[in-house]
């Protein structure tokens, strides 16, 4: 698949980042959600977004595919400036996936539906090679038994695994995850995780918020903590967890840890 | 003069209700049409179209199908459509129809999770695909008991169209009775067949109201 937008701009150039946000600005009603966000992610690079609640994490990320628009500042994603208008959404939109904590899979199609049809309808892909795709990635996530069933024949994990390999068919160049765990009985955090720590593996743009720090610590390139909308500390996981700079850095790692 | 009330007449009366299914059929299927463009410009991004449907709602949840069938009878006369009761019927009802259905559809769009429409537009899908392929098929699932029980509502409501001289079912009523004089009998003719037709209605709908409660409980 091309991924030069209509108007000519090329997003696979080796050089651009992910993902860039300038001066980014984000307000629900006259609640400011995002203040002046500036972050770039590198390709290949993977995020870990952690913050108290109400600190706007989801918000962060879901901005990142326009599930949120910003009132101010430039969002680059892959090259193409989501900012600059609706068609660049669409564009960006084909070329990141995203993990919702709630699964979100569609309960009236199989699995292997679920995982056929955005590529049949917005690449064009035809049926066969869909469905060969969607049995390869069904496969990486451990669950080829399970194509015929629907979701909610399927564990919450398993759901999990099904959410994370109908975004791979998009064969998206960024992933998002929205606390892909947080929802989950706590024996099947771990076959998510695994899952997830094999896409970090191979190589996969990935931004990921979640509250487990075992994850961070094992992932992440980078950690990035928030609170009240703001961007507080930013720095690779050994140095965020035995060297918070931040007060309120601190407090937060004290509290989630504390338990 | 007086005429007995016999086999014919009842019979009359009988076959005149294929007028009334005639009438709600084109009534419902011209409201469906109309009731998913209402549904789905009331669930629409943009605060014009919303607005619009809504208005066009409230006018006819508002106002008695009485009021809009003579408003459409003698409307259509005014524009030159001359005296038609067939048409001013079919285009009163299915007016009615559309604001009705399209009110019931918004809310069963609406009661699909936002997260459905959310994991599409993640995976890039535009407005026709999300709308075609997630959120109507789960939308239709909700809708089937409501929308039944609509059907039967109009098909009942089908009998003020008597009012602008469309034979139906009541029509054929007051016609043999101006006959017969009978008018217990005739009516009492009349409605049962409207039950006949309306029951067997009603009962699927509660069936599927249940069938709905239970699957979604799961
Ligand atoms: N659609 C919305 N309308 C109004 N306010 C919103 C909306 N979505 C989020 N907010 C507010 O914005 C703030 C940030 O929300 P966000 O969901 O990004 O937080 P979060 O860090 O993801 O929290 P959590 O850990 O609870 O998921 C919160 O105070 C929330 O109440
Ligand atoms: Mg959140």
């Amino acid at each position: 698949m091309s991924n030069t937008s209509p108007d000519g701009r090329s997003g696979a150039a080796a050089g651009t980042p992910a993902v860039e946000m300038e001066g980014v600005e984000k307000y629900y009603g006259t609640f400011h959600a995002l203040k002046h966000i500036d972050l770039t992610v590198a390709r290949g690079e993977k995020i870990v977004v952690c913050g108290p609640s109400g600190s706007g994490k989801s918000t962060l990320i879901r901005c990142v595919n326009q599930l949120e628009a910003v009132q101010k500042g430039r969002i680059v994603v892959d090259g193409i400036e989501l900012t600059a208008g609706p068609k660049n959404v669409e564009q960006v939109r084909r070329d990141v996936g995203m993990v919702f904590q709630q699964f979100n899979l569609f309960p009236h199609m199989t699995v292997l539906q679920n995982c056929t049809l955005a590529p049949m309808k917005v690449r064009g892909v035809d049926r066969s090679e869909a469905e060969k795709t969607a049995r390869k990635f069904l496969e990486r996530v451990r669950i080829p038994e399970q194509a015929e069933k629907y979701p909610a024949q399927l564990s919450g994990g398993q759901q999990q695994r099904v959410a994370i390999a109908r975004a791979l068919c998009m064969n998206p160049k960024i992933m998002l995850f929205d606390e892909p765990t947080s929802a989950l009985d706590p024996e099947m955090v771990s076959e998510v995780l695994d899952t997830m720590i094999d896409l970090a593996r191979e190589g996969m743009t990935m931004m990921v918020v979640t509250h487990e720090m075992g994850f961070a610590r094992q992932v992440a390139d980078r950690v990035i903590f928030m609170d009240r909308g703001e961007i507080v500390e930013i720095a690779e996981p050994n140095a965020f967890f035995s060297n918070p700079q931040h007060e309120r850095t601190r407090t937060f790692l004290g509290q989630i840890t504390g338990h | 003069m007086i005429r007995p009330f016999g086999l014919d007449e009842a019979l009359f009366i009988v076959f005149a209700i294929q007028w009334t299914l005639a009438l709600s059929a084109i009534a419902f299927a011209g409201g469906a049409v109309g009731g998913l463009i209402i549904a789905l410009l009331r669930v629409s991004q943009a605060r014009l179209p919303r607005y619009l449907a809504l208005g066009y709602v409230r006018l006819f949840q508002g106002t008695p199908l009485l009021m809009q069938l003579f408003l459409v009878y003698f409307g259509l006369n005014i524009f030159g459509a001359g005296i038609n009761p067939w048409l001013a019927a079919s285009l009163a009802l299915t007016l009615h129809a559309s604001a009705f259905l399209g009110e019931i559809w918004r809310g069963c769009i609406q009661a699909v999770p936002s997260g459905q429409s959310e994991a599409s537009w993640a995976l890039g899908l535009g407005y026709v695909d999300r709308m075609k392929s997630v959120v109507l098929p789960q939308a239709a699932k909700i809708a089937v008991a409501p929308t039944v029980g609509f059907l039967v509502q109009l098909i009942k409501g089908t009998s003020l169209a008597s009012i602008i001289g469309f034979v139906e079912l009541t029509r054929a009523g007051q016609i043999i009775n101006n006959a017969t004089f009978v008018p217990f009998k005739v009516f009492g003719l009349v409605a049962i067949l409207y039950f006949v037709i309306c029951w067997p209605l009603s009962l699927l709908a509660r069936w599927m109201e249940r069938r709905f409660a239970v699957a979604t409980q799961r």
